[in-house]
């Protein structure tokens, strides 16, 4: 890093602002100042990641207001809308996947503790005893329900579903000999016989506006709901007035000594929890170590195989003389110029275990066909055969023009010593080749230790693999792992634990990047 | 006489061979290449629709699936092309303009801690942005909680994490071709009165054209064939971009629907692989140094 004459500072930032410069500068910063402002308020406001969310927020606006500000900072007015991209879009979820890789972030636990208590706060009950009021039911055309309740002291009251009116409403008619009005707008009175038949259904609403709210409890009782679940901050508990249970907080969840629990559940920071499961429990250690294993093996075939099949075109090619050379090449582009959603599912008609053509094809020769998509190896073969179909112009291209830069005098000295054409491959072109495209193969290798979408596109993972607690299939890759755990819903979502395997994916690339690194020594220089 | 003969003869006869040789395998390789896609596309004016029985010259040739893909109610094709094409658009327009003027700050100004921003971007691009997409998810959820045009399930959101992916290789890719213009270019610029943003936006700009043509072309086909991040950020079909849309579409039914799929194809391919074949010089010069597509 260290350059021997030191950078003359460059005389060509020159701050030649004129004062509308200036003027339309600091109004531009105002504007963005106060959304900011008005985003991280409600960030904070709302709490959980929007306090994280806020904090990113206002290191971005404080280093976009000293860029713009402070004129020895003039460069990082340049940088600022990539930078601040970078750290809202890059750095912080980096940061914020290593911080949910702790927790226990998931289906059941997606709040912060003060949101769930806010939440169980809201559960209510009918309590067996206290006070009951006589009602009677209106029902409206589109079946919604209101009724209209008699306490023993005081007033009576009209209730709909979350609204309190008060009996001096104008929609309520004339009232009857015991003081019940005979309709209200819009609704119908019910009679007896129509209670019971819809008593079911009432009894499911609440009415009144909350939290006073009032329920049916049996044909000729409805009673105020009450507050079921009390929280003592003082021993961190919650009791249940309903049966009187104590529910302690157990990694995120309270919990009574029976094991019932209540929900919502709320995060928690479990610490090696979600690599303790991934390393260590057998269930999840298993899919997790096969899962891990088939990544690797499916980028490094995937970079072999279409490197073989790209070098071998790329020789057979290099040929000035050849005619339709150029068309040749572009011809042969067009699988990796198509998107590759689209190629990966025309390959999985042309697979079809009965109807695909190139199925067809093989039980035409060998009499039967095996199945690409339900038999872990042959999905897994099948995987690399598409890859290579997809692949390989890619490495062709790139080694057509690596293939330049070899000089040709190399070859006359090899064909004066007599070295046959094979010798000359393994010996010349083949190691001056992957010098020249080494880190691109490196890339490649990368990229498709990613390859999400021919992934999920041949077939979703699977085969899924028998017994896993967690959604993984044969064919699934670490990052089509981690979607299925983080979006699958059908088994809940794991946040926490995707987050774990996304980590493990990072400390993998950077072994690659450090590897690559030594490919861009140059690299330095260009600084 | 008679020796130098022969193995001028020898010497035809194993050029001849060799000849063959290539033109058999460029056969044979353009073969296993295409044979795919004419496939498709026998299958895409086959109006019987099915992988049954499907045959290379289909008998009743039509356009029958075509006009059942564009006319459909039920998968808003045309809405799903439309929806790729702006946000592709949008995305590498965007990106290429960010990219620019960041490598033209690498390139032309010498600041504190500017070797060190350099090898962050360097490093920062082998984590690409899809693989926190569980942590995108819940910033952008969150994001819409706020601000609801840049949430979940708009175009604007996903834009915006495209855009998180913009600091990586193609500035380095761009600042090395600001580097090849010559500084006094800037000095001369500057020295007739051109304030620093129109010394790089009218002189410097311009000259570095067919390396921007290559990044937006690159950003538009990679998030064109995004099939990450919609499913994540995308919940309604009318949002859906191409790829999420095309392949839900497939994985219902799909040696049913076999002949709509590959006229969706056919038609969502046509427009890449026209940029391909006209560009595929410019973009072979950004792919071997190092941009990659996707």
């Amino acid at each position: 890093m260290n350059t021997s004459k030191p950078q003359p500072e460059n005389d060509s930032v020159e701050f030649n602002d004129s004062l509308a410069g200036i003027l339309f500068r600091l109004l531009a910063l105002a504007i963005i100042d106060a959304f900011a402002l008005w985003f991280i308020y409600h960030g904070v406001s709302d709490g959980g990641i929007g306090l994280f969310l806020a904090t990113a927020m206002f290191i971005i606006t404080l280093g976009v207001n000293a860029a713009f500000l402070r004129e020895e900072l003039y460069p990082l007015r340049w940088l600022s809308p990539g930078l601040a991209l970078m750290i809202l879009l890059v750095v912080y979820p980096v940061l914020f996947t290593a911080y949910t890789a702790f927790t226990n972030y998931g289906t059941g636990h997606l709040l912060v503790k003060e949101q769930a208590l806010e939440q169980i706060a809201k559960i209510q009950y009918l309590p067996k005893e206290g006070v009951v009021y006589s009602w009677t039911g209106y029902r409206s055309d589109a079946g919604d329900f209101a009724i209209w309740v008699m306490p023993e002291e005081g007033k009576p009251l009209l209730l709909k579903a979350g609204q309190t009116l008060s009996p001096d409403d104008s929609s309520v008619g004339s009232l009857d000999n015991d003081g019940i009005p005979e309709s209200i707008a819009g609704y119908e009175r019910l009679t007896r016989a129509e209670s019971v038949r819809h008593i079911t259904e009432i009894s499911e609403f609440e009415f009144g506006e909350p939290p006073d709210v009032i329920s049916v409890k049996s044909l000729n009782e409805a009673a105020p709901l009450k507050q079921r679940y009390i929280y003592n901050e003082g021993t961190d508990t919650i009791e249940d007035k309903q049966t009187n249970k104590i529910f302690k907080p157990i990694v995120g969840t309270f919990t009574a000594d029976d094991g019932e629990v209540i929900r919502p559940g709320y995060y928690v920071i479990t610490g090696i929890e979600n690599f303790r499961k991934l390393f260590t429990s057998p269930a999840f250690r298993g899919p997790f170590i096969r899962i891990f294993i088939w990544t690797g093996v499916h980028a490094f075939f995937t970079v072999l195989l279409t490197f073989s099949l790209g070098v071998f075109f790329a020789i057979v090619f290099d040929d000035p003389t050849l005619p339709g050379r150029k068309l040749i090449r572009s011809l042969l582009l067009i699988p990796y110029a198509i998107p590759a959603f689209i190629t990966v599912q025309m390959w999985r008609g042309l697979l079809n275990p009965q109807l695909g053509v190139i199925s067809q094809a093989i039980t035409a020769v060998f009499g039967s066909s095996p199945d690409f998509f339900s038999n872990q190896w042959w999905a897994k073969i099948g995987i690399l055969f598409v890859q290579l179909w997809l692949g390989f112009p890619y490495m062709m291209l790139i080694c057509t023009g690596a293939l330049q830069s070899i000089p040709s005098d190399l070859y006359e000295a090899a064909n004066v010593d007599g070295a046959n054409v094979f010798q000359q491959f393994w010996n010349i072109t083949l190691p001056l080749l992957l010098v020249a495209v080494g880190p691109l193969l490196v890339g490649s290798f990368a990229f498709n230790f990613n390859n999400f979408t021919v992934i999920d596109v041949y077939n979703q993972g699977g085969p899924p693999i028998p017994n896993s607690p967690t959604p993984a299939g044969h064919t699934d890759i670490l990052i089509s792992y981690t979607f299925r755990l983080a979006f699958a819903g059908g088994r809940g979502i794991d946040y926490g634990y995707a987050s774990a395997i996304t980590i493990v994916i990072f400390l993998v690339l950077s072994v690659i990047v450090l590897w690559q690194y030594r490919f861009t020594e140059g690299l330095e220089e260009t600084m | 006489m008679s020796e130098t003969n022969s193995f001028l003869g020898s010497a035809r006869r194993q050029r001849q061979l060799k000849r063959a040789i290539q033109m058999t395998i460029a056969v044979l390789a353009i073969i296993y290449a295409l044979f795919p896609i004419v496939w498709l596309v026998s299958a895409s004016i086959d109006p019987r629709n099915s992988l049954n029985q499907q045959q290379l010259i289909p008998p009743n040739a039509s356009f029958e699936n075509y006009r059942t893909l564009l006319t459909s109610e039920l998968h808003p094709f045309k809405r799903w092309m439309w929806n790729s094409i702006k946000v592709s658009t949008i995305a590498s327009v965007l990106s290429v303009f960010i990219t620019a003027i960041s490598a033209y700050a690498f390139s032309r100004f010498r600041f504190t801690g500017r070797r060190s921003l350099l090898m962050t971007v360097f490093l920062v691009q082998v984590f690409p942005t899809m693989l926190t997409f569980v942590a995108i998810f819940l910033i952008v959820q969150e994001i819409g909680k706020i601000v609801p045009w840049l949430g979940l399930n708009t175009h604007a959101g996903l834009i915006l994490i495209y855009l998180g992916g913009v600091m990586g290789i193609n500035v380095w890719l761009m600042k090395g071709f600001f580097d090849t213009v010559p500084k006094d270019l800037d000095e001369s610029a500057m020295m007739d009165g051109a304030s620093q943003w129109q010394t790089f936006y009218y002189v410097i700009l311009p000259l570095v054209r067919p390396i921007m043509a290559v990044i937006a072309i690159l950003t538009f086909i990679g998030t064109y064939g995004d099939f990450l991040l919609p499913q994540i950020i995308l919940q309604d079909k009318e949002q859906y971009t191409l790829a999420v849309g095309l392949i839900i579409f497939a994985r219902q039914q799909f040696s049913q629907n076999w002949g709509t799929f590959a006229a969706g194809s056919l038609m969502g391919a046509v427009p890449i692989v026209i940029i391909y074949l006209f560009v595929q010089d410019y973009i072979v010069s950004g792919l071997t140094q190092g941009s990659v597509k996707g």
